[in-house]
């Protein structure tokens, strides 16, 4: 009985998901570990060299660098399940906090590329499909690889020069609006980096859907399906479609990853104050305990995507439920 | 991938004259092939030091100069030529992405080799760390790596690298996984030669077109983290020229001498859809389904 439940697939891939998590946590440490200096010399800069050995000591203690590093890890650990992601020195305001104010941000930019990627990419991988080696096709491909090549940061920076300098709009220019305190405002703001990193990745959903949807239709049951007279609108969307969600959903869910790396870049050239943009002022300004808790939330938002993407693919697809 | 599995499956070798007219034959290939080799003769031109003028003198009389017989892209704010320091920051950016791609391949190929073909716990350990560098998106990865070290253009190859090296590690385990069950590679085994032998005379090189195809994309790749990274001013130290800090000191010119960003900005793009088309091109010359067509 336990056996056939530890055995269950959902419950396998969640396992799975936690051990990633756990070498995520590892890598993370180790890699604030291999950064020279400690916090000690990173809140206090080069004045760290006229502390005394008995000043060092103490301060060591109070950070807790004295311990192994084992303790030292797993203090840290329990930390961050008890909501306690350390503090920005900066901002006075703890990683918590901070976290909480940028991550809406990032997810409301993420949602709304997502949405602007899915409405370019699949009708423009379906009329690729359509006539393959066509003019048409030519024109989907030539978008495609262009969303493939064109990098974010050179597509946003032109693009605000041109709006801002030839049409005076640069909603971007003013302080950032909430999505509560001034929809109208938020939406403007949002427009352009959505539509930039919706570009990005418009590109791989095109490509995922045209090859998806060009071989569905060389399938028996279209031709089966054609023959008895179905209207080709609806064989386009309930049978073609239908069975070209599986790849779609699994690339939407992969380009997960480029939007939240991408965001780094179009949150800072945009200025929103997104989780992208948090982790890039704690380089500048060498807050590691920022970058090493946003970095960790980062990680896990994305682990956490992933993980939910192949569960919702057991929804679309009854063959890997059964499975 | 399934294709590319398929082909790796096919015994094959010899047939690079064959695959090399059907890259030239395809229309994709041939554009990307004479994209990379525009830019090639540029970065080397920059590596022989064959450049119009010094990608780093300032000349301050002769600033923001539009494009002209003198300075075929004009100049930038500091009156520095901007055609030599696009030619610069190509060689820049070539040299990172190279360097970074040629440590993942090699690692990340050796690491997916031995774990698909000894399975047991180097795939274990294997895969895990795979699956722990995946959690990262990779510009964060990258960017996080390049903060933690002393920056200079080996650095950031490296930080680099270290993204890229999971994707080698997925793209060879697979198919190795598959060739250790087919007939000819346990005749190999069967007469006595020693698992390295098997590993790099039979199963090694009959994943060299998965490789070849995955370093060509993953090389469009480095160029774009690399660029993004100096973008963020976290790449190639100023003053040497790199195409991302040429297209951010633009942004605040772009209105006054466009060309300060146009040419970096088009450099960049070609050097992408260059290997990328270069890349889809490889994919279709090597891929067996593919041959005998025109």
């Amino acid at each position: 009985m336990l056996l056939t439940i530890t055995r269950h697939p959902v419950l396998t891939r969640i396992l799975g998901a936690a051990a990633t998590l756990l070498g995520v946590a590892i890598f993370v440490f180790i890699m604030l570990r291999a950064i020279p200096g400690d916090q000690i010399t990173a809140g206090l800069g080069t004045e760290a060299a006229a502390l005394t050995p008995d000043q060092r000591a103490a301060l060591e203690a109070y950070y807790g660098l004295d311990q192994p590093l084992l303790v030292q890890f797993f203090t840290w650990l329990g930390n961050i399940f008890t909501g306690n992601l350390g503090f920005s020195s900066r901002a006075q305001e703890s990683v918590l906090d901070l976290t909480l104010q940028s991550l809406p941000v990032t997810l409301e930019l993420a949602l709304f590329s997502i949405v602007l990627a899915l409405l370019i990419g699949i009708p423009l991988g379906m009329m690729s499909a359509s006539k393959p080696d066509s003019p048409r096709d030519a024109v989907g491909q030539v978008v495609g690889l262009a969303g493939l090549s064109v990098p974010a940061f050179l597509l946003a920076t032109a693009l605000l020069a041109i709006l801002a300098s030839s049409f005076g709009f640069n909603p971007n220019g003013q302080a950032f609006a909430r999505l509560f305190e001034n929809p109208a405002l938020n939406l403007q703001q949002m427009l352009l980096p959505a539509i930039v990193l919706g570009f990005g990745i418009a590109a791989p959903i095109m490509r995922t859907t045209r090859t998806a949807v060009l071989e569905i239709r060389s399938n028996d049951f279209i031709r089966t399906a054609r023959a008895k007279g179905i209207p080709p609108r609806r064989l386009q969307v309930k049978h073609v479609l239908g069975n070209a969600l599986v790849p779609i959903v699994t690339m939407t869910g992969l380009q997960f990853g480029y939007l939240l790396g991408g965001a780094v870049v179009v949150e800072q050239i945009f200025s929103l104050p997104g989780i992208g943009r948090q982790v890039l002022l704690g380089i500048q300004q060498k807050e590691y305990a920022l970058v090493q808790s946003t970095v960790l939330v980062i990680a896990l938002s994305f682990v956490l995507v992933n993980l939910f993407t192949d569960l919702l693919y057991r929804i679309i697809d009854p063959r890997v439920r059964a499975a | 991938m399934s294709d590319l599995t398929q082909a790796a499956l096919a015994p094959g070798g010899g047939r690079t004259m064959e695959r090399a007219r059907a890259l030239v034959r395809s229309r994709s290939g041939l554009i990307g092939l004479i994209l990379i080799a525009m830019l090639t003769v540029l970065s080397l031109f920059s590596a022989f030091g064959w450049l119009p003028y010094d990608p780093i003198a300032q000349d301050p009389p002769s600033r923001l100069q539009p494009p002209s017989s003198t300075h075929f892209f004009g100049t930038d704010q500091f009156g520095r030529d901007v055609f030599s320091r696009v030619a610069a920051g190509v060689a820049n950016s070539a040299l990172i992405a190279v360097v970074a791609v040629a440590v993942a391949a090699i690692i990340g190929t050796l690491c997916g080799v031995i774990a698909g073909f000894y399975r047991g716990v180097s795939d274990g350990v294997i895969s895990g760390v795979t699956n722990v560098l995946f959690a990262f998106p990779p510009l964060l990865l990258a960017l996080s790596l390049a903060s933690v070290f002393n920056r200079n253009w080996f650095t950031i190859a490296m930080a680099i690298a270290i993204v890229y090296v999971p994707i080698f590690i997925r793209v060879t385990r697979g198919p190795v996984l598959s060739l250790r069950e087919i007939e000819y590679v346990k005749a190999a085994t069967s007469t006595g030669q020693s698992r390295s032998r098997v590993m790099f005379r039979h199963v090694l090189p009959n994943i060299t077109s998965i490789i070849i195809v995955q370093v060509t994309l993953s090389l469009s790749w480095a160029v774009l983290t690399e660029a993004a990274l100096s973008f963020l001013g976290l790449g190639t130290p100023p003053p040497a020229a790199s195409l991302g800090s040429m297209i951010f000191d633009a942004r605040t010119l772009v209105t006054i001498a466009p060309w300060t960003m146009i040419a970096p900005g088009v450099v960049v793009v070609l050097l992408v859809v260059g290997l990328n088309l270069l890349g889809d091109g490889l994919r279709d010359a090597l891929d067996p389904r593919n041959r005998g067509k025109k």
